[in-house]
């Protein structure tokens, strides 16, 4: 016990949590936290140049460590400004902790100066979140914090702090157990389940696994590993799951979904088991729902109970979380002892689709860059290294990103899935290098992405945290482009950004990073590699060809079969 | 088809809407909803009457069940359970027409609560079905204001104690 104020109990119990870092920006009413801060703490702080920069460097951090992110605003609208860094935490089930001033307890409902009511803007979009009241009640509070954020289903938490709370006195000491009666995250999955589950594996002749993201929050990549090899059971990872599973890995078959090769929604198209884990059969992954997997019994392995039956029916649910769960399922699918080679034709078959059906683009030596092109060297000079983290923005450079960039070590691919956020990639490559500072963090970005958080280039510089920003400068909105091109008859609305404005290697160089241009293929690999090694925040604008659409693609609301491929050379040209 | 949940919560500010807008969120409806104490101080007890098919009802109560103030979701059923509401109605009451109104009311044990010149309330409590037939019933009259407290509802005495219903998923 020791008498100190809100704000100093504030830091005292993020070091209790073995916080090793927090992103943010300061302001009037989480002046007493800075000031705080300013006395001393262990928890780094790194300064973003936008609120919403802080909370993406947050999840970034949290993707690239399994660690609980840290943001921290003022009210008003440094509040708002982390709502869309909270939505993308939500949707993409990252754990958060957003600590934000709020003006005075006296002053609340009074429309004062940079209020708002941010517990409640924040409450379709949060676990859970809490207003402090009285300063006793905010060690508790923390701790509640962080056990609902990284227990369950991992997800963002806010907490909002008045500043008179902040700066009132009482005698702190940190709890070490959390009193809340409510949350009762499940333990461990049933075992009749379970075996049932194993029933289901060993008879099924054309069964594939299903990967989400839930797998990489669950620390259980080894155990979907042993799952895989065990049963010699196919794996497509969805984006939210790119890294959870060796991509190189003979059972890896590709991603599914939109934008998956066409070998990955045909193995799930025709399979006749459905093994999913973590996964939550969003949209972009199932197109027509009643025609994903039209033949298969599912398997649905989840910690998160409403996943369960909310959009497809489970024949075998099985809740608890994925790593004793899996665990579990791999033992009873081995105990069975049932002769090896069931699967074999159905893997066989798989290689088979994977050979027929390569991902396909238009022509390289053109005078354009082909924007593929620029992946397939990322992917070229990277191969032999094991220390990079990928990190993207949204939009079709993130599709390419998943088709060509491929991840064997998991939480080395951190992407906004399920909120779809531009402007994602930067922040969360910064967060990302904090949390793995020896590792080489390369942020794909698009143009249109660049332009939404470029200011935290600064950041980067000036932090010391040294990332790679590898722009695919098609000079559009290029995922609008795409649709308008496809769906709206060539109308292009709105979506011309163009190469020139801004000059993304002078604005670099501006910010005091390193700048490239890359305008032609022969220059594409030296320039990526110079940049990669240069050891300095770097940005290489590769202007490449606004004509080529991602493809396969799966129509929004289409089923697998209707997969729309790659035209051919001459049915793209003037597209 | 129509389910009446009864619902613990902590009784801490934000429950009541954090349950509110998760149903608004999700897009499930609400058809009644009443809030009050329990026997523990700590606990308020919300009674919402929802229409939905069998699958949505699971979908909300799992929903429900992740609300960190949510302590216990449980199903009154039919015949298990009892039911009731209260309202109070201002039905037109000229002198010529007390007598009629006064008698229908006792049919339906509705109580006189406050009378005026032209017109009179009833406070009647009952199953929300009577209280529908009531108000069916005198609305010829001329109905000028009404409240209804939403239904609430606990199981039956002989019942252990209100059961949690099953999950589903956990079998």
């Amino acid at each position: 016990m020791s008498r100190m104020t809100g704000a100093d109990a504030i830091l005292r119990s993020l070091e209790a949590e073995g916080v090793e870092v927090m992103f943010g920006l300061p302001g009037g009413a989480i002046l007493p936290l800075y000031d705080a801060m300013a006395r001393g703490t262990t928890v780094r702080h790194v300064l973003a140049r936008h609120e919403q920069g802080a909370g993406h460097m947050a999840e970034g951090y949290a993707r690239a460590s399994g660690r609980v992110g840290v943001a921290v605003a003022t009210s008003g609208p440094g509040a708002t400004n982390l709502v869309t860094p909270i939505a993308d935490a939500w949707m993409d089930s990252t754990p958060l902790v957003c600590i934000t001033g709020q003006v005075r307890s006296s002053m609340i409902g009074s429309d004062a100066f940079q209020e708002c009511d941010i517990t409640g803007i924040t409450m379709p979009i949060v676990k859970h979140s809490w207003l402090v009241t009285d300063v006793e009640a905010l060690p508790h509070t923390i701790k509640a914090a962080f056990h609902v954020a990284r227990t369950g289903r991992c997800g963002p938490v806010l907490v909002d702090v008045p500043r008179d709370v902040q700066e009132a006195v009482f005698e702190f000491s940190y709890p070490e157990q959390v009193d809340l009666p409510g949350w009762k995250p499940p333990k461990r999955g049933h075992p009749k389940q379970i075996r049932t589950a194993a029933e289901r594996i060993a008879a099924a002749e054309r069964p594939v696994l299903y990967a989400g993201g839930g797998v990489l929050n669950a620390d259980a990549c080894a155990e979907l590993r042993a799952l895989a090899e065990t049963g010699r059971l196919p794996v497509v990872t969805t984006l939210m799951a790119k890294s959870a599973f060796p991509e190189s890995h003979e059972l890896h078959f590709g991603w599914p979904g939109m934008h998956g090769p066409k070998w990955s929604n045909w193995a799930i198209n025709k399979a006749d088991l459905l093994i999913a884990v973590g996964a939550r059969f969003d949209d972009r992954v199932t197109g027509k729902l009643s025609a994903f997997a039209p033949g298969a019994d599912v398997i649905h392995l989840d910690v998160d109970p409403a996943e369960i039956d909310k959009l497809r029916n489970a024949d075998v649910p099985v809740v608890g979380p994925l790593k004793p769960v899996l665990a579990a399922l791999t033992e009873a699918l081995a105990e069975r002892g049932d002769p090896p080679g069931a699967t074999e034709p159905w893997l066989h078959q798989l290689a088979a689709w994977r050979e027929e059906f390569p991902l396909r683009y238009g022509e390289t030596g053109g005078e354009l860059v082909k924007p593929q092109l620029v992946f397939e060297t990322l992917q070229a000079l990277t191969a032999e290294r094991d220390d990079v983290v990928w990190t993207t923005g949204v939009g079709q450079h993130q599709m390419w990103a998943m088709q060509y960039l491929l991840c064997d070590r998991p939480r080395t691919f951190i992407t906004s899935g399920g909120l779809g956020t531009m402007g994602y990639g930067i922040p969360a490559a910064i967060g990302a290098k904090v949390a793995r500072p020896d590792a080489t963090v390369i942020c794909v970005d698009g143009d249109g992405c660049f332009q939404m958080t470029a200011q935290e280039l600064a950041t980067s510089v000036l932090e010391g945290l040294p990332v790679v920003i590898v722009i695919v400068n098609n000079g559009y909105l290029g995922m609008v482009r795409q649709w308008q091109d496809m769906f709206f008859a060539e109308r292009f609305s709105q979506i011309e950004l163009t190469y020139a404005v801004p000059d993304y290697a002078r604005l670099a160089q501006a910010y005091g990073a390193a700048g490239f241009t890359v305008e032609c293929e022969d220059d594409l690999a030296e320039t990526l590699a110079e940049a990669i090694a240069c050891g300095r925040t770097a940005v290489v604008d590769c202007r490449v060809d606004p004509a080529e659409h991602v493809f396969p693609m799966i129509p929004a609301g289409a089923a697998a079969l209707d997969l729309v491929e790659f035209p051919g050379e001459e049915e793209v040209v003037g597209a | 088809m129509k389910h009446t949940l009864s619902v613990h919560v902590e009784n801490k500010p934000g429950a009541l809407a954090r349950i509110a807008n998760m149903f608004a969120r999700r897009a499930f409806n609400i058809e009644s909803l009443a809030v009050g104490p329990t026997e523990r101080q700590d606990v308020s007890r919300i009674t919402l009457r929802v229409d939905c098919e069998l699958h949505d009802l699971d979908q909300i109560e799992k929903q429900m069940h992740k609300l960190v103030n949510v302590l216990r979701i449980t199903e009154l059923e039919a015949g298990e359970s009892i039911e009731r509401e209260l309202a109070l109605i201002k039905v037109a009451a000229p002198p010529a027409r007390r007598a009629e109104l006064m008698a229908l009311g006792d049919v339906f044990k509705a109580r006189v609560a406050d009378l005026g010149t032209d017109a009179l309330m009833f406070e009647i409590s009952g199953t929300p079905e009577d209280i529908d037939s009531f108000e069916e019933l005198v609305r010829p009259h001329g109905v000028k204001e009404l409240v209804r407290t939403g239904r609430i509802g606990l199981s039956r005495a002989a019942t252990r104690a209100d059961r949690p219903r099953r999950q589903h998923v956990f079998r």
